[in-house]
């Protein structure tokens, strides 16, 4: 199983969610997080009071898939979060070692 | 907090009775005076102008019946007080609490909460009666301390001969002004000063600053007492210092807005910078809240300028028109003086531009003509901006919420401004003579004279005051709060409780 961790612009999200929902992804857990990469912060003004924001809002969106979809899930991910230009986040996978479905029990591929 | 508070009593029974001895002797000649008054002419005993010359009296044996004042005069200004405590509450404190960091928005808000309602508490007490009785040119009388003597029939001068309106009113609209002038003072040292010290501060300066002020620049006793050259002699003998030097101030550019931000300036060097100040981000939390604050105050500003005239008429609806147009032209001036530097044109901005309008036009609303609040207007956003966005970083105080470089340079501004729009040959409306009843020749030496002396008088006054009174707070208080609340914030470690809960 693999863990696919992705930061992306936020107003991707919708697109990226519909994506992935299209070639049979289960669950998202989705998160607002701050944080800077190639792109860099910005600067804002405030009564002439220079402000360097380095940390810009993204969005972390996580899922856990079977290991023979990873291909899928990260070509949906890049296919629907580009916009081409920089910013566009990163995506990042791990091996899962377990999962456990809380109501039921299951465990492994089932509890996905 | 008892000691906090036996403190506070303590501040305030020494300013009233600094004031009973300082003043005492005027206002027994004050009363003397009324009783010879009311003695000669019973007509105008219910004036407030409780000093009507008494040998003009005689001449006029037959007097008229006591004026009875016109109601829509009172309603528009019933209306005008309204539209001045919404500048306040919640305008000033929305504009100032979204400058603030999030930790910080209640003590901005209840700083602006309290100072509004023990001000006007404190001006029915003895305030009203400091600023409008006769007395001295500087400081006026205790006669209507605790309001003795005003009822709901007596009655107020306004600008025109024969025309009143209850006393009571002009109470309550001078009322506001009192709260307004301490409230502006708090953006300059937000973010880092004790409750109790500002609370206490504010009492000290409101008694010694403000009253004399106001008294210096609004006291006079009402055009009916001026008919001839040798009665104008006697007002002018008997109204405040800068009234008599002719200094135009029509809603306040000195008494409010130079006196305000004079006070901050020292007030934000006296406490020193916020910790962090230029190291970490002290951006505002919500501009949003700024918007609505500064268009509260540019709504109710109507009511504090064209209010200012005291009746509904003609120059009411000049300083209407003046405040609209000047406070367009400075919001539009500021935004192209970001646009064409290196900023974007900011919602900030904009707000900034149109309170530093708003400053600018209050002293000259009444005089000059709309095409001269235009020109005020588009004047006064690049130099506030200056002050703001370079003085301010070159000298290194950290006045927070730009309380000097929009209040007291714009202030300064405007009454200059006043001075040299006033005139009719620039589409003024001049000033009116009162003994021959028309307008007035205009003298433009004289006449910027008269508004340097008031602008220097407010500097002077306030800037003295205001340290001398931090100095005594801070000696019985103190005046920062630690380190540690500091960094917290004002809001859990002040008040106990958080703006926003996530």
């Amino acid at each position: 199983m693999k863990f696919v961790s992705a930061i992306i612009k936020p107003f991707k999200l919708d697109e990226v969610r519909e994506a992935l929902s299209n070639i049979g992804v289960q669950g998202i857990t989705v998160t607002e997080v701050k944080g800077f990469g190639r792109q860099k912060g910005h600067t804002e003004l405030y009564r002439g009071a220079e402000y360097v924001v380095d940390f810009l809002p993204k969005v972390k969106l996580e899922v856990a898939i079977k290991d023979d979809m990873l291909d899928q899930v990260v070509d949906a991910i890049e296919k629907s979060a580009a916009t081409g230009k920089i910013g566009d986040g990163k995506i990042f996978v791990f091996n899962l070692e377990q999962v456990y479905r809380i109501r039921t029990g299951e465990t492994g591929p089932d509890a996905l | 907090m008892k000691k906090l508070l036996s403190v506070l009593s303590l501040v305030t029974l020494l300013g009233v009775s600094a004031l009973t001895t300082s003043t005492i002797s005027y206002a027994e000649d004050a009363v003397v005076a009324t009783e010879a008054a009311v003695e000669a002419a019973p007509a105008p005993e219910a004036a407030p102008t409780e000093a009507a010359p008494a040998e003009a009296a005689p001449a006029e044996p037959a007097a008229a019946p006591a004026p009875v004042p016109n109601k829509g005069d009172t309603a528009w200004m019933i209306v005008a007080t309204v539209l001045v405590s919404l500048m306040v509450i919640p305008g000033l404190a929305l504009f100032y609490g979204g400058l603030v960091r999030q930790k910080n928005m209640l003590s901005v808000l209840m700083q602006t909460f309290v100072i509004f309602s023990l001000m006007g508490v404190l001006w029915a007490i003895y305030g009203y009666s400091v600023a409008f009785t006769g007395g001295s040119p500087f400081f006026g009388g205790l006669s209507k301390a605790f309001l003795s003597g005003v009822t709901p029939e007596s009655i107020a001068a306004t600008f025109s001969k024969g025309v009143y309106i209850p006393e009571y009113m002009f109470v309550a609209f001078q009322l506001t002004f009192a709260a307004i002038t301490p409230a502006l003072i708090i953006g300059a040292f937000a973010e880092r000063m004790k409750f109790s010290a500002v609370l206490a501060f504010m009492v000290l300066w409101f008694t010694f600053a403000y009253l004399p002020m106001a008294h210096m620049v609004w006291y006079w006793d009402g055009p009916d007492a001026i008919t001839t050259a040798e009665s104008l002699n006697t007002v002018l003998a008997n109204a405040g210092w800068l009234w008599a030097k002719g200094a135009l101030d029509f809603a306040g550019g000195t008494v409010v807005h130079i006196n305000a931000g004079v006070a901050g300036l020292v007030a934000c060097i006296v406490l020193g910078k916020r910790i962090g100040y230029g190291k970490e981000a002290m951006t505002p939390h919500s501009l949003t809240l700024t918007m609505v604050g500064a268009s509260l105050l540019w709504v109710g500003w109507f009511g504090f300028n064209a209010g200012s005239n005291l009746e509904a008429n003609g120059y009411a609806a000049l300083a209407f028109i003046n405040t609209m147009i000047a406070t367009g032209a400075a919001t539009i001036s500021w935004m192209f003086v970001e646009w064409f530097g290196k900023s974007k044109p900011s919602m900030l901005g904009a707000a900034s531009g149109a309170v530093a309008g708003l400053v600018a036009i209050t002293p000259a609303c009444g005089f000059v003509g709309p095409m001269g609040a235009i020109i005020i207007g588009l004047l006064v956003s690049p130099i506030c901006y200056f002050f703001v966005t370079k003085v301010k970083y070159m000298f290194g105080y950290d006045d927070a919420l730009d309380v000097f470089g929009v209040h007291a340079v714009g202030g300064i501004f405007g009454a200059l401004a006043t001075g040299v729009f006033v005139n009719p040959a620039l589409g003024g409306a001049g000033v009116v003579d009162y003994v021959a009843n028309g307008v007035a020749a205009y003298d433009f030496g004289a006449q910027m004279t008269a508004q340097i002396y008031a602008v220097v008088t407010a500097i002077v006054v306030s800037a003295v005051v205001a340290f001398i009174s931090l100095k005594v707070v801070d000696l019985l208080i103190g005046l920062r709060v630690s380190e540690e609340s500091e960094r917290e914030g004002l809001d859990t470690t002040e008040h106990g409780e958080r703006a926003y809960h996530a």
